[in-house]
Formats: structure tokens, C-alpha cells, sequence
């Protein structure tokens, strides 16, 4: 059995500071709702999500901290979520 | 089992879990963007009927309890067990306001007969009653996971109360809280697609 | 060397005594054993209801039963087939009782989870029987469950979609515990590039059941909303695609036909070199084509479309991709073949098997090209040609894969031997009979005979009495290999520690294992295929006193 590297400890500041990041950024999308950018919508809404997303995932959930393992897992993950969606288009798109 | 001291196979576990939770998910998230691309303009009527303040709210307030998810998992490494508890009581607290919040939000749409096979949607316009069928069935899974995360908070908080999760042990805390966020994470998508597209 | 009490003989302790040592263990080989005789029992119901079938065709008209009996009866045969027996047998039974026996360690990561799944295995099958005598029988969708029509019809589709569900998170348990337990319960010594073929197969397949079944549980959830709550997502009149149903299915489903043929091809991978005393050609290629074969596989789910009415760039895109995925599967028949090639084969009945799933399996391999490429698959789309090619693959395939584990492993798992004679009768009547009984489908399919028909047209009626006659040939055939496995029980010939002269770890250690699996601490090779001990110990005359 492998031993643990002790895993990293995330101090209350971070986590402070990620907060307020996260809870700013959905400030910032609340209030672009409310200019309308025409087709920019939605693409800059998912922007902010998948920001924030990726907030969540870095320090909330250790990615950062993890090993290759779940790296590369996670990310083998959203690439299949991606092309499920994607591939569905090559339907849905050229009808 | 010489396993149980093994956190990082434990941790590889939860995020395998959590990948089959990200992929459930994403079929709906399929459905979405199929009928987002069919239904454009019915779709930005659609989410202006829901109300982004309430949706923002509830945003916060989810982000909030992944915040005291994540920081009692320091305050319990720190061995300050109560901070730890008062913690997770708060998150488990913002679970329930989540919750009271969505229930009002289905009431108010329930009673101007937005549901389901209701009078208004089946005789308005298609992409509508998409939207909101594909919102009552994402919101309504999310709201199952709410629960089942908010269960998953109750069980680390009594653990750590008997003192079965310890600052060397905290396996089962870390991945009740991986879950919440998990939660989280969906609630950041849905909270834009829903509320935000205008 | 003190006496080793194998598994099935440990005390068990206190308050874990009887059945309860059994339905409460949290051992991965007696968890095995659990799923091999549910497995058993599922395959034996849904075969016989297959063959029941083919006397239904045997003649025009009405034969032995109704068009609605008929209809629930193809579902059922499919729904038990894909779900309880072809997707868990490789994986659930032999995977849970040799994985961490080839890994050098002595359970899965997570065992208890592993007892789960296993009842959640049960449970699903439950279901599935009590689905077929509650509110309005077994549904006649057919496995695939397609909207509108399973969203309409009066039977009880709901129950048996949830089972389905159920049998899901089961399988997905099992692939979550296998990572995990490659990933964190390895030997020491044993590096990527030392695990042995099935387990490599194993984990690869693992990944697929993680990352696809979760597309089909929450599909089969959306039928059930839309039966319960008519929300319409599929339904055109309510502004619904039912194609986006058919995406989604496949999104799961075409993956799935990996989950199932996968393990078979660790299988062939372990037995093929095995008998040939020889180490196989090409490992690391073995190893990248089941990784191909992983991720191509999950790209190419429309293929099952081409007729459905999706965008001619959809057919396109996707008649390519699928002939992606020829080229993994066929790296491996030539890297069996190969290994073969000028070694010295030594016949035996896992052997015979093996050989059989090469040719089977190569014949629905190329049959499937003709179906993946969208031109020829319009002319035999939904006809008994697909019947036949997913047949060859998945029952000449997985499923005589599977029968050669049953023959490889068996002496390991419950140190007896059988009878090689009958086995071999056996599995000559099966080939046989399966030939007779699916050929003669390719013809009817390229004549133009629908499938899941009730009736056909008097020019089908010689090839319909044909595939009956090789039907029973085959259904016999089986039994009769069924029947020689439990005879060995009565016989107790005693199998030795290595019957077949194989290298990776679980031929080192007692037969039946132990309860922890290593005796002594496991050696670990350089080469997971070496066999120069082996044959030293062969030609010094010593055959299976191999001891490490």
C-alpha cells in the first residue's frame, strides 16, 4: 500500500478569498443579464459559469492539489460531456 | 481492511462517483442545448418568467455553504472541532433555505398554471413548455441532489460530533463535502441557462 | 507447508455462520461465485425464451404463441440478455473473482460497495420479474425502449425501465470499484505495463461503464417523468425531438456493446497465449487497441440512425467514424492469430472455445462494416441481418468468450476439473447450431425480412424452419456444456494448483484461493507472458507442479 502524501490544507483565507471571487463573478453576470448583448448572451453567461466552475473544482475541491489521477480523469470526463453534446450537433445542426 | 487508510483511493472513488453524477446530468444538459438551438427566442421568454433575483439568491446561498463545506474541513484538520460543527450546521441551514426558496418558486409558477401537461403550456407556444419541462425535471433532479447532499452533511455532522471523523480521519467529511460542491457546481450551470438567457 | 483452507472451507466468524457467510461476505471471489449462479440462471431463462422464439418462426402463423405474447417474449429475451447477462457476466463474475488475484492483492478497493452491487444486481432482477406479471405484463418496446411508442403503450414500461436503471448503478458500482482498486491496490512490483490482458481489458471496459451508463439511467428516468407527468420532451406535439431520445440511447448503448465484448476479448487474450505456451504478440498494442476501442467506441453512437431521419452530415460523419473502431478490434484477432502462429498448441476446451470466438466474432466484426457503412445499412436496416450480425458478436462473441472462461477458470474456482469429452461435444453442437441458426438470418435479412416481426412472406418460410432446426442444435449444445459443468461437482476430480501451464498470478496460488488470495507474497514477472518457467518445467516432465 502506498503511503498518503498528506493532503494540502486549505487555509480559511483562501477559501475567503476564492468566495468572494466567486460570489463577485456572479455579481457580474447577474448584472450583464440586464444588457443585452445579442449573440454574445449566452457565451459570455457560460464564460462566467465555467470560471466559476473552475474556482470550485481548483480550490473547493482540491483539484489543484490532487493527483494525475483525478486530473486527467476529470478531465477524460467534460471531453466525453463535450462531444455528447457536440457529436449531437452534427445532427441537430444540419437538418 | 488495510484500505480504509488509503485516502487517496478513497478520494479517487468519490471523483469517479462524481463523474457518473457530472454525466447524468449532462444528458439533460444535451436536451438543452438541442432545444436551446430549435427554440431560441421561446427560450429567452421562457427565463424571463423565472425570477433571476431569486435565482441569484439562491446562487449565493449555495456558494456561501460550499464556502463553510470547505472550511470546516480546515476547521476539523485544526482539530477546532465546534468550529467544524458550527460550520457544517450553517451549511446544512443553507440547504434548507435553498430548498424553502425553490418550493416557493415552483408554488408561484405552479399557480399561474406553468407545470407540466398544464392548461398554458400545452397550448402556447412549443419551445415553452420545452423549457419549462426541461426546467422543472433539471431543478427538480438538482433539488433531489440538494437533499441527498444535505443528508450526506447530517451524517459528517453527527460523525464529527462522536468524534468519529478526527483531524487524521476525515475522509468521510471531505467527501460529503466533494458531493455538496459537486451540487454547487451544477447549480452554477443551471442558475445562467435558465435565469440569464435573454 | 501447514494446510491451506481454501474460501469456500474458511471458518467464518462469529455470527457470520450458513448462508448468512454468503449474503453478508464482503470476499470479491465469493461475491463471484453469488454472481455466476444469478448470471447462470438469467442466461438459462432468456435462452430458453430465445429459442422459444425461433419455434414461434419456425412456421408461418401462429406456431406456439400469440403476436402480443411474442412481442413482450423479444423484449424480455433482450431486456435479460443485455442487462443481466451479457453487460455483468465477464466483468461481475470473473472480473470480481480475478482481478485482484492478477493485481497481486487480496480484495477490491472497496468491498463492501462490491456487495452492493451485487444487490443491487438482485434487486434488479427482481424487478424485472415483477414487472412481468404487474399492471399490464412485460412491455413490448423491445430492449430499446424507444419513445413514443414505449411512452404510449399500456404495459408496464416503468417498472422494467427501472430495473434497468437499477442493473445500471450496479454495473457502474462495479467499473468505480475496479478503477479504483487498478489504480490504488496494484503489487508493489507490478508496473502498467505488467498488468495481464484481462485485467487491462477490465479496467478500460471500467471506464466505459462509469462514463456512459449514467447517459442511459438518466434516459430511462426520462421515459418514466414522461409517463408519469407528460412533460413531452420527446413527444412532437408538445414541441418534443423523439430522435434526441434515440441519441441519447445510443449514447449509452453503442458504448455498451463494448462493455459487453470487452472483457470477452481479455478473455481470448489470456487462454490464446496460454495454449500456445507462448508470449502474446503484440501486448502493448493489445493494451492501446482496448483504450482505441474505449474511446472510439464512444463516438460513433448514430451509427444505429442512419434510417431514422437525422441530418444526412450526421450519416456521414458517423459512418466514418464507425469505421474507426474496425481498427482496434481488428489489432487484436491479428495479435491472436499471430501468437498462434507457429507455437506449440496445446488443444484444450477453453482453447476450442476461444478458437470459435475468434471466427464467430470476425464474422460479426465484418458484418458490422456492411451496417456501418450507410449505404448498405439502408438496405438491410432493422431487417434480420442486424439480428444476426449483433448475434455473431455478442452471443459468438461475449458469449463464447464467456463459455471459455467458464472452461479456463473453472478448475481455479472450484478446484475441479470436467469432463473434456463432453465439452467438447458440447461445444462442437453449439458452433454448429449457431451457424445453422444465424446464417441463415444474414439471407433472410438481405432478402428483406423485418425484424421483430410476428409473421413473414411464404419465400421466408425454408430459411425461418432452417434457423429453428440450428436453434435446437445450438440450445442442446449449451445445456449440454451447462450440464457437464455442474457434473463435475458430482465427480470432484481435483484439479491441480496450474491444470493449464499459465503464467499470470491466480495459477500460483492454491485452487480453490485461499480467503486473502497469497499464500506467499505474489511474484511479480518482469513480462506478464512469460513462459520459459513453464516450459522448463514441461520438458523436465513435471507438468502442474509448477510452483513459483
Amino acid at each position: 500500500m502506498q503511503n498518503d502524501a498528506p493532503q494540502h490544507l486549505m487555509g480559511y483565507k483562501t477559501l475567503a478569498a476564492v468566495l468572494a471571487i466567486l460570489l463577485m463573478l456572479t455579481g457580474i453576470t447577474v448584472g450583464v443579464s440586464y444588457v443585452d448583448l445579442g449573440i454574445m448572451n449566452v457565451p459570455l453567461a457560460l464564460g462566467i459559469a465555467s470560471t466559476k466552475v473552475t474556482f470550485v473544482l481548483l480550490f473547493f475541491m482540491h483539484l489543484k492539489y490532487e493527483g494525475k489521477a483525478i486530473k486527467v480523469s476529470f478531465l477524460c470526463t467534460i471531453f466525453f460531456l463535450a462531444i455528447m453534446i457536440s457529436f449531437t450537433f452534427w445532427d441537430v445542426a444540419f437538418r | 481492511m488495510e484500505n480504509k487508510s488509503d485516502f487517496t483511493g478513497i478520494r479517487i472513488g468519490m471523483w469517479l462517483f462524481l463523474y457518473t453524477e457530472i454525466i447524468l446530468f449532462g444528458g439533460l444538459f444535451v436536451l438543452y442545448a438541442v432545444y436551446l438551438h430549435m427554440y431560441p427566442d421561446d427560450f429567452v421568454s421562457g427565463g424571463k418568467q423565472l425570477d433571476r433575483v431569486i435565482g441569484a439568491l439562491n446562487t449565493v446561498i449555495l456558494l456561501i455553504s460550499s464556502f463553510t463545506v470547505a472550511a470546516s474541513i480546515t476547521a476539523i484538520r485544526k482539530n477546532s472541532k465546534k468550529l467544524s460543527l458550527g460550520l457544517l450546521a450553517f451549511s446544512f441551514l443553507c440547504g434548507v433555505v435553498f430548498l424553502v426558496n425553490k418550493y416557493f418558486e415552483w408554488g408561484y409558477k405552479f399557480h399561474h398554471d406553468i407545470y407540466p401537461n398544464s392548461e398554458t403550456l400545452t397550448n402556447g407556444p412549443p419551445g415553452e413548455n420545452i423549457f419549462f419541462g426541461l426546467y422543472y425535471v433539471i431543478t427538480g433532479l438538482h433539488g433531489l441532489h440538494v437533499i441527498i447532499g444535505m443528508t450526506l452533511l447530517a451524517v459528517s455532522f453527527i460523525w464529527v460530533a462522536k468524534g468519529k471523523i478526527e483531524h487524521n480521519n476525515f475522509a468521510m467529511l471531505e467527501n460529503s463535502g466533494l458531493y455538496w460542491h459537486l451540487v454547487d457546481l451544477i447549480w452554477i450551470f443551471v442558475f445562467p441557462l435558465f435565469y440569464l438567457v435573454l | 507447508m501447514p494446510a491451506i483452507h481454501s474460501f469456500f472451507d474458511t471458518p467464518s466468524p462469529a455470527g457470520l455462520t450458513g448462508v448468512k457467510a454468503w449474503l453478508l461476505t464482503h470476499d470479491h471471489k465469493r461475491l463471484g461465485i453469488m454472481y455466476l449462479w444469478a448470471v447462470l440462471f438469467w442466461f438459462t431463462v432468456a435462452l430458453t425464451v430465445g429459442f422459444l422464439l425461433r419455434i414461434e418462426l419456425m412456421t408461418i402463423g401462429k406456431t406456439i404463441m400469440s403476436a402480443e405474447i411474442y412481442n413482450s417474449a423479444f423484449t424480455l429475451h433482450g431486456v435479460i440478455m443485455i442487462f443481466l447477462f451479457v453487460i455483468p457476466a465477464i466483468p461481475a463474475i470473473f472480473g470480481n473473482f480475478f482481478l485482484p488475484i492478477q493485481l497481486g492483492t487480496n480484495d477490491v478497493f472497496f468491498p463492501r460497495l462490491n456487495l452492493l452491487s451485487w444487490y443491487l444486481y438482485m434487486f434488479g432482477g427482481l424487478l424485472a420479474i415483477i414487472s412481468l406479471f404487474t399492471a399490464g405484463g412485460f412491455p413490448d418496446t423491445g430492449w430499446t425502449f424507444y419513445v413514443p411508442f414505449s411512452v404510449g403503450t399500456n404495459n408496464n414500461v416503468p417498472l422494467t425501465v427501472f430495473a434497468a436503471f437499477i442493473l445500471g448503478m450496479s454495473s457502474m458500482l462495479t467499473g468505480l470499484n475496479f478503477i479504483t482498486t487498478v489504480h490504488r491496490m496494484r503489487h508493489k512490483a507490478m508496473g502498467w505495463m505488467q498488468i495481464p490482458l484481462f485485467t487491462w481489458s477490465l479496467y478500460a471496459t471500467a471506464w466505459v461503464q462509469l462514463l456512459a451508463t449514467p447517459v442511459i439511467s438518466i434516459t430511462l428516468l426520462l421515459v418514466i417523468f414522461e409517463r408519469a407527468f407528460n412533460i413531452g420532451l420527446f413527444d412532437p406535439d408538445k414541441g418534443g425531438d423523439p430522435l434526441l431520445y434515440q441519441h441519447l440511447f445510443w449514447m449509452y448503448s453503442h458504448p455498451a456493446v463494448y462493455v459487453m465484448i470487452l472483457p470477452g476479448m481479455g478473455v481470448i487474450s489470456e487462454i490464446i497465449p496460454t495454449f500456445s505456451r507462448k508470449a502474446i504478440f503484440g501486448y502493448k498494442a493489445i493494451v492501446i487497441s482496448s483504450l482505441g476501442i474505449a474511446v472510439a467506441g464512444s463516438l460513433v453512437w448514430a451509427h444505429h440512425m442512419y434510417t431514422s431521419g437525422m441530418s444526412d452530415t450526421a450519416v456521414f460523419v458517423f459512418s466514418l467514424l464507425t469505421f474507426l473502431v474496425a481498427i482496434p478490434t481488428a489489432v487484436k484477432v491479428f495479435s491472436w492469430v499471430s501468437t498462434m502462429y507457429k507455437a506449440s498448441i496445446e488443444m484444450t476446451p477453453p482453447l476450442l472455445y476461444a478458437l470459435v470466438f475468434i471466427y464467430l466474432f470476425s464474422v460479426g466484426g465484418l458484418t458490422g462494416l456492411v451496417l456501418g457503412a450507410a449505404g448498405t445499412d439502408i438496405h438491410v436496416h432493422d431487417t434480420h441481418f442486424v439480428v444476426s450480425h449483433f448475434h455473431f458478436t455478442m452471443f459468438g462473441g461475449t458469449g463464447f468468450a464467456f463459455f471459455a472462461a467458464l472452461h479456463f477458470w473453472w478448475p481455479k474456482m472450484f478446484g475441479i476439473m470436467y469432463n473434456f469429452k463432453r465439452a467438447y461435444i458440447a461445444a462442437t453442437l453449439a458452433t454448429v447450431g449457431f451457424m445453422f441458426h444465424y446464417v441463415p438470418m444474414f439471407i433472410l435479412g438481405m432478402q428483406g425480412m423485418p425484424r421483430r416481426y410476428y409473421d413473414y412472406l411464404p419465400q421466408f418460410a425454408q430459411g425461418n424452419a432452417l434457423a429453428a432446426a440450428g436453434g435446437l442444435l445450438l440450445f442442446v449444445g449449451i445445456m449440454l456444456m451447462l450440464i457437464n459443468l455442474v457434473l463435475s461437482f458430482r465427480k470432484r476430480e481435483i484439479s491441480s494448483i496450474n491444470p493449464w501451464g499459465g503464467v499470470t498470478l491466480e495459477w500460483t496460488v492454491p485452487s480453490p484461493p485461499p480467503l486473502h488470495n497469497f499464500v506467499a507474497e505474489p511474484n511479480v514477472k518482469e513480462y506478464p507472458y512469460d513462459f520459459s518457467e513453464i516450459l522448463t518445467a514441461e520438458n523436465a516432465g513435471k507438468k502442474g507442479q509448477v510452483t513459483p
